[in-house]
């Protein structure tokens, strides 16, 4: 009787551990997938029209239904708080670029249906320096530039 | 392995808001040491994020995100009691996923 129950329980514990198993494996391929998409060429680019091209558009249009939520004077650029918000319909992809940086683009964000249109983050600036949000809406691009001053670097040492 | 995230996720009107607060280093690769030499990049490339094994955000990074990256953003259609989950992978292959509770 109490050899039984022990291999029920086993049974079950084995059960768990192929479950698990089966999860892992089906979580695996979208992280592997993920990774491999990372667009090496668009974050190389030095400028808008450079990554527009590298994340498959040929050009983009200035748009004033993008916000940039930043502050205009950043006291360190290590860390400039961004709030990028799009109301253009369709909106598939939020990207920000700060055009003196090494490389211009800083993040991209994919926005499924039925997530908000708004990303907030922080990013680094080395110098005062245009920043521009890129609105992928449709198949098209958008952009809107502002400037902020950085008085003190973020990429130095 | 990385330290934790700290992940806020909460009712915000119809929709739910999550705050994620990373720790990683970001080093981006342009930086050096006190002897001369290049410090190599190590950096979040993807972050993904999902609710009900749906993705409700995904973004790649470059180095130029600040150390330790705060994201945040709001999505429709969760309650009160789900989870949602965050996934990030750097560079170097490493990777870290963390859950909070809606509330």
């Amino acid at each position: 009787m109490n050899g039984n129950r022990r291999q029920v329980l086993k049974g079950t514990g084995g059960m768990a551990v192929m479950g698990l198993a089966v999860s892992a494996g089906l979580f695996k391929p979208g992280s592997a997938w993920a990774q491999g998409a990372w667009n090496k060429a668009a974050f190389e680019a030095k400028s808008l029209a450079d990554t527009v091209k590298a994340m498959g558009g040929s050009g983009a249009t200035e748009s004033k239904d993008i916000v940039i939520n930043s502050p205009d004077i950043a006291e360190n650029g290590a860390v400039v708080p961004f709030t990028i918000a799009s109301r253009i319909a369709q909106t598939e992809a939020i990207a920000l670029l700060v055009e003196k940086n090494p490389n211009a683009l800083v993040a991209s964000f994919n926005i499924p249906g039925g997530t908000e249109a708004a990303v907030t983050t922080r990013a680094k600036m080395g110098q005062t320096s245009n920043v521009t949000a890129l609105v992928k809406a449709g198949g098209k691009f958008y952009y809107t530039t502002k400037e902020v001053k950085v008085t003190l670097g973020g990429c130095g040492g | 392995m990385a330290d934790p995230m700290k992940i806020r996720a909460a009712m915000s009107g119809d929709k739910v808001e999550v705050k994620i607060l990373m720790s990683h280093e970001m080093e981006t690769g342009q930086r050096k040491d006190s002897k001369g030499a290049t410090i190599p990049a190590h950096f979040i490339q993807s972050v993904t994020a999902t609710h009900n094994g749906k993705t409700v955000l995904s973004a790649e990074w470059g180095p130029a995100v600040a150390k330790n990256p705060f994201l945040s953003f709001k999505f429709a259609g969760g309650k009160p009691g789900e989870k949602v989950s965050i996934t990030w992978v750097d560079n170097k292959g490493d990777k870290r996923t963390d859950e909070a509770t809606i509330s």
